[in-house]
This record gives structure tokens, C-alpha cells and sequence, in this order.
């Protein structure tokens, strides 16, 4: 029998093998290409992004729908500024965070009156008139503990989270409160999952201990207050040696980079955390269909088995510079080698 | 001398992870009365600062882990080699760039490791293409370091290498950041010398443009 993309997802989510391996072809910039649109005129129009991912979906014959602008949008929303690009996604510009003491006068954006983010909710909402029940739409969040890069800068963060716990904790609890009111409106617009952002819980921005004592616990309290079902995406940042910690948060998936051997993160998460993941998006601009359909093939073979995989990216957004060519020939090989009752 | 006394360089890089300054400023306090700058440099720093890198690479270590240490090292061997010192190589003539991105700390880091190398480099801050060439042709640079996060700002690499060319420049382009680590033959394609996917490896990849350059 066939499965609806929900159905696919879910049987998946629950560590069961579906009818094929579901797949999320992350494109959020390429809905752009589709329109002829550049991509700052793409992003600012709700209607723009509806039709892009629509025509994407029946283009690629994925398995999501994805309402993802981009993650500088926060930041917007918090006073921040953009940067748009011709030929890649738009980055934040000057942190809204000059001086350390700019924390104590941050308030929380009201999500629902806020410009950029109503854009989202609209986009999911027009999109689950159109999809029902049949496909997930995947709304996106940045966990607390990672906006601050885009909030002050990287160096100017990792110096709060080591010298100055007091601002730390104060910063923490605006951007939770943000946080779990915009992932919840997402789910009130319809989005199905939220995906829950957060490189810098990985063990390549900082170490576990640390990541324990000071992430770990907003992380657990955000994503209990988010009312749907979250995966905690790494951007591609390391997962090893944290998947029991992102286990015992109760997120329900796990977004894992290509530099790790996917047969251990396979162990790892076996019926504890589904694996999303891990194709070589930087690389990917290069491949050829040929080599496109041996990554995919090589990844089901040591992934797939008993359920517990969504094939997918390894990052969370595939780059505007990979081609149309090698994104079909990605879905082919997902439709041809994807089938679990094959084997 | 220190050299390759590996027991003092895991103690000191021990300090450096813990981020304590203190402890490594003993170790290099104590190391000074039978070394010259340059030996602790170049036998404790820049050891200590290539496994941290590894350590890094290998997932053992945290990029904060990585940032604090490189900063460290800086002032540290600031103290016992200021800027102006005639011990410091300054050749070749080097500058680092963040090209056309807005995602600094991977520049920071790699000129903190090498100046805490005893090398001195011009920082040109965040250019484009084109005002990095001009930049480099004015300055007569001989090895260029670039920086990028971005997959499109490293792929302008490809843009300086050919401007420089037709400038009639020969100076060596030495590139780093995500997308080179992720794509391992990014480098050759935009047509840069030499890759270090660590700040570490940036001082190798310098000592062996020095090779070609001299
Ligand atoms: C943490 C992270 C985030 C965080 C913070 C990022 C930041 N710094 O601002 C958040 C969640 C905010 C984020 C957001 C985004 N991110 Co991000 N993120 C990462 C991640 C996991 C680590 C990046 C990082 O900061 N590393 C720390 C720096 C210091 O490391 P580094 O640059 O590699 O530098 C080291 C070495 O490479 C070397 N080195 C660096 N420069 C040089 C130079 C020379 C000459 C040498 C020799 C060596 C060298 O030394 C350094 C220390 O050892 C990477 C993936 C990864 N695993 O690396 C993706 C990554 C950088 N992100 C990426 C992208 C696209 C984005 C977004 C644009 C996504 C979006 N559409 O919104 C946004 C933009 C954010 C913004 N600032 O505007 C891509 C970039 C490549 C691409 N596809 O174009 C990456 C590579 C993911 C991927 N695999 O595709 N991200």
C-alpha cells in the first residue's frame, strides 16, 4: 500500500519501516529560482513562498513542506537588519547586542503583531489549505541558546557564556520566552513539526560539559513548553557525543552532520531518536546524477533499516549553487533504491 | 630546551582547554629562564596549539575551547615577543582577509594562532574581491589568507585568484573555513594554493608557501 507523506513520517517517528524512506529535500532559497524571483523579492511575499514550495513538492516528490525563510529572520524581528544576497542565503548584519549591558534593555518581540514573522504564518497557513493532513509542513525555530550568535556575534557570545553567567541567564530568558510563543504559533498556523535549530549545543562550538550546564537546561524547558513534536537540528555541528543528553530532552529527531560515521550515529540513536540527515549539501553543487544516486544509495543502505531516517541534507538547507539536476536525480534514487519492501 | 618535550606541551595545552590564562603563563614564565622567545614559540605554543586544533577537528575539542586558547597565546606571547620585535618573522609579507562575509571568528582565530607563532600579518578586516586585490597589488603581499563561512564567499576565491593573475601577481592564496572542510576539493577548484582545515594547519600552509615564495 501506499503511504500518504504523513503516514510516512509518522510510521518513521515511531521506529517502524514505512512503504519507502521518507525525504526532505530542505530548499528554502530554490522556491526563488522556481518563480524567476530574486531571492530578497522571493522571501517578501507570503504567496511567493507558498507557490515555490508547492511547485517543489510536486516537482522533487519529497515528503515535507518547508515554510523555512531564513534564520536571520529572528533577528529581524528582535530590530535586527538583513543582508541579502544575489547568490546565497541573506546573513544578520550589525548584532543588535553592541555593549553587554544592551541585554538588560532586550524585550520580546510580540510574535503575532511582528511583520516578518506574520509572512511565516501566513505562508503555513496557505499551505496547509492546500495539504491537509497528506504532508508534513515543517515549521523552524532557533533554540535560545543559538540566537545570541546572531544577536552579538559569535566571539562577543562565547565570552558571555563563559564570563558573565548572570547576563547569560537574562538573555536566555527573553529569547526562551520568543522562542516558545513563535514556535507555537507556527503549530497554531498549521505547521505539523517544529525544527528546533541549535548548532552551538554541538560538541563543535562547545564542550558537553559546558553545554550541560548552561544550554541544556533552557533547551529542556523550551522544548517542553513547545506543544508539538520538535527535532533538534546541529546544522551539520557534531552529534555523538550528545545523543543521549538530546534523547533525554524528548525531541523526537535528530538533524546529523556528514563528517560523522553514520553507522555509529545509527547505533546511537537506534529507537531513541530519528536520524535526519546526512547528505553533503556543500558538496552536492558538484555531483553528478551518478553520483548522486550512490550517496543516496550508500546512506538508505546504512541508515534505513527498522525505521528511525528521514533522508535529508545534512544541514538544514540545501545551497542555491546545488542544481536542478542533481535534486531530481537525489528523488530518483530515494523512489528507486528507498523501498523497504525491496529487501 | 623544550623542544619536543611533549610532556610540557600536553600541560600546557591542558591549561589552554581549561582556559586558564594563570596556569599557562606559569608554565611560559618558568620555560623562559632556559629558553629563548622563539623556542617557546615555536616548541610550546605552536605545538600546543596544533593538537588543539586536531583536537578539534577529531571532535575531542569545542570551538570556544579553540577560540580562548588561540587568544590566550596571544597576549601571552605578546608579552615575551611584542609586535615590534626584530624576532618576529615578517616574511613573508602576509595579510588575512574575511572575504565578502560577515562571519569573523574563524579570521580572528587564525591570526591570533599566527601571531602566537611569532609571525606578523596585516589584517585587512572584511573586503570584497576586487578591494582585496587592489589591497594585496598595493601592499605587494606575497601569501594571502582568506576566510570564509559562507559556500558564496568562498567561491569568489575563484575571482581573486583570476584578477590577481591578470594583475601579474604571483602572490600564494592560502584558504580556510566550513566549506573547504566540507568540501575537500573546494580549494583546487577556486584555484587556491594551499587549505588548512584548522588554524594549526594555517601555520603549516604558511611555512610551506614560505618554501615557494623564497
Ligand atoms: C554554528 C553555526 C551556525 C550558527 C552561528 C553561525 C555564525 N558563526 O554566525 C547559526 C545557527 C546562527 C547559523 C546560522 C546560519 N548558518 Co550556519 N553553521 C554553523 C556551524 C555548525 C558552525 C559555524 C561556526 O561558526 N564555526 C566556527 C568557525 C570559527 O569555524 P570555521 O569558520 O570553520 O573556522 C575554523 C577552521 O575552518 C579554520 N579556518 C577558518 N578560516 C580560515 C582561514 C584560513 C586561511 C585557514 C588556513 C583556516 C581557517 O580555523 C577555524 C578554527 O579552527 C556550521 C557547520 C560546521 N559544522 O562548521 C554551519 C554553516 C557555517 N552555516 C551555514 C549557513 C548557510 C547558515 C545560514 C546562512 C542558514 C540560513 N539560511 O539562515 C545562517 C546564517 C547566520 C548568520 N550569521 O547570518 C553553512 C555555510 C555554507 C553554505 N551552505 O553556504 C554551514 C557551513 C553549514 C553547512 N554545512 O552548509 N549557523
Amino acid at each position: 500500500m501506499t503511504m500518504s507523506s504523513m503516514q510516512r513520517v509518522l510510521t518513521t517517528l515511531g521506529h517502524k519501516e514505512p512503504d519507502r524512506v521518507p525525504f526532505f529535500l530542505l530548499l528554502s532559497m530554490h522556491g526563488a529560482r522556481e518563480l524567476g524571483l530574486s531571492i530578497k523579492d522571493y522571501f517578501s511575499k507570503s504567496e511567493h513562498v507558498v507557490e515555490g514550495q508547492l511547485r517543489m513538492l510536486n516537482k522533487y516528490r519529497h515528503d515535507c513542506l518547508y515554510p523555512f525563510f531564513y534564520t536571520p529572520l529572528e533577528v529581524e524581528a528582535f530590530g535586527g537588519e538583513v543582508l541579502f544576497y544575489e547568490d546565497g542565503p541573506p546573513n544578520s548584519g550589525t548584532p543588535i547586542i553592541k555593549k553587554k549591558s544592551d541585554i538588560l534593555s532586550l524585550t520580546v518581540p510580540a510574535v503575532t503583531e511582528t511583520a516578518c514573522l506574520v509572512k511565516v504564518f501566513e505562508t503555513i497557513h496557505a499551505l496547509k489549505e492546500k495539504v491537509g493532513d497528506e504532508t508534513p509542513i515543517i515549521g523552524v525555530v532557533v533554540s535560545p541558546f543559538s540566537l545570541p550568535v546572531m544577536q552579538m556575534g559569535l566571539s562577543a557570545y562565547i565570552e558571555l557564556l563563559y564570563e558573565d553567567p548572570g547576563l547569560f541567564n537574562k538573555l536566555m530568558a527573553v529569547n526562551q520566552q520568543f522562542c516558545v510563543a513563535w514556535a507555537n504559533a507556527q503549530l497554531q498556523a498549521g505547521a505539523t513539526a517544529i525544527c528546533y535549530f541549535n548548532p552551538m549545543a554541538s560538541p563543535t562550538m562547545i564542550a558537553r560539559e559546558m553545554y550541560l550546564k548552561t544550554g541544556f537546561q533552557v533547551d529542556t524547558q523550551t522544548l517542553s513548553q513547545i506543544q508539538g513534536p520538535t527535532a533538534f537540528h546541529l546544522a551539520s555541528g557534531n552529534a555523538l557525543p550528545i545523543l543521549g543528553d538530546l534523547a533525554a530532552m524528548g525531541t523526537a529527531a535528530v538533524g546529523v552532520s556528514c563528517l560523522e560515521d553514520i553507522s555509529a550515529l545509527k547505533e546511537g540513536c537506534r529507537n531513541k531518536l530519528t536520524i535526519i540527515g546526512n547528505l553533503n549539501g556543500v558538496e552536492m553543487r558538484r555531483w553528478t546524477p551518478s553520483q548522486a544516486e550512490k550517496n543516496v544509495r550508500d546512506l538508505i543502505a546504512a541508515a534505513a533499516d527498522g525505521g528511525g531516517f528521514i533522508l535529508s541534507d545534512n544541514h538544514g538547507e540545501i545551497p542555491w549553487q546545488v542544481g536542478e539536476e542533481t535534486l531530481q536525480a537525489i528523488s530518483n534514487a530515494v523512489h528507486k533504491w528507498g523501498n523497504y519492501s525491496q529487501e | 630546551m623544550i623542544h619536543s618535550n611533549s610532556e610540557l606541551v600536553t600541560a600546557f595545552s591542558a591549561k589552554l582547554l581549561n582556559m586558564d590564562r594563570l596556569g599557562a603563563e606559569e608554565i611560559i614564565n618558568n620555560s623562559q629562564k632556559n629558553n629563548t622567545p622563539l623556542q617557546i614559540v615555536e616548541g610550546l605554543v605552536v605545538p600546543a596549539l596544533e593538537e588543539i586544533g586536531k583536537g578539534w577537528e577529531e571532535g575531542t575539542v569545542a570551538l570556544a575551547q579553540v577560540y580562548m586558547g588561540s587568544r590566550i597565546c596571544e597576549e601571552l606571547v605578546d608579552l615575551f615577543l611584542p609586535p615590534s620585535s626584530s624576532e618576529r618573522s615578517s616574511q613573508p609579507r602576509m595579510a588575512i582577509v574575511l572575504l565578502d562575509d560577515y562571519h569573523a571568528l574563524g579570521k580572528m582565530i587564525v591570526y591570533a594562532t599566527l601571531r602566537a607563532s611569532g609571525y606578523e600579518l596585516q589584517d585587512y578586516g572584511r573586503l570584497t574581491a576586487k578591494e582585496l586585490v587592489q589591497r594585496v597589488c598595493d601592499d605587494s603581499i606575497e601569501v594571502v589568507l582568506i576566510s570564509t563561512l559562507m559556500l558564496r564567499s568562498a567561491l569568489q576565491v575563484k575571482d581573486v585568484k583570476t584578477w590577481l593573475l591578470a594583475a601579474g601577481s604571483q602572490t600564494k592564496i592560502i584558504v580556510g573555513g566550513a566549506p573547504f572542510r566540507f568540501d575537500p576539493q573546494l580549494w583546487k577548484e577556486v584555484g587556491a594554493d594551499e587549505m588548512g582545515a584548522t588554524a594549526g594547519e594555517a601555520v603549516t600552509a604558511v611555512e610551506n608557501s614560505m618554501g615557494v615564495v623564497a
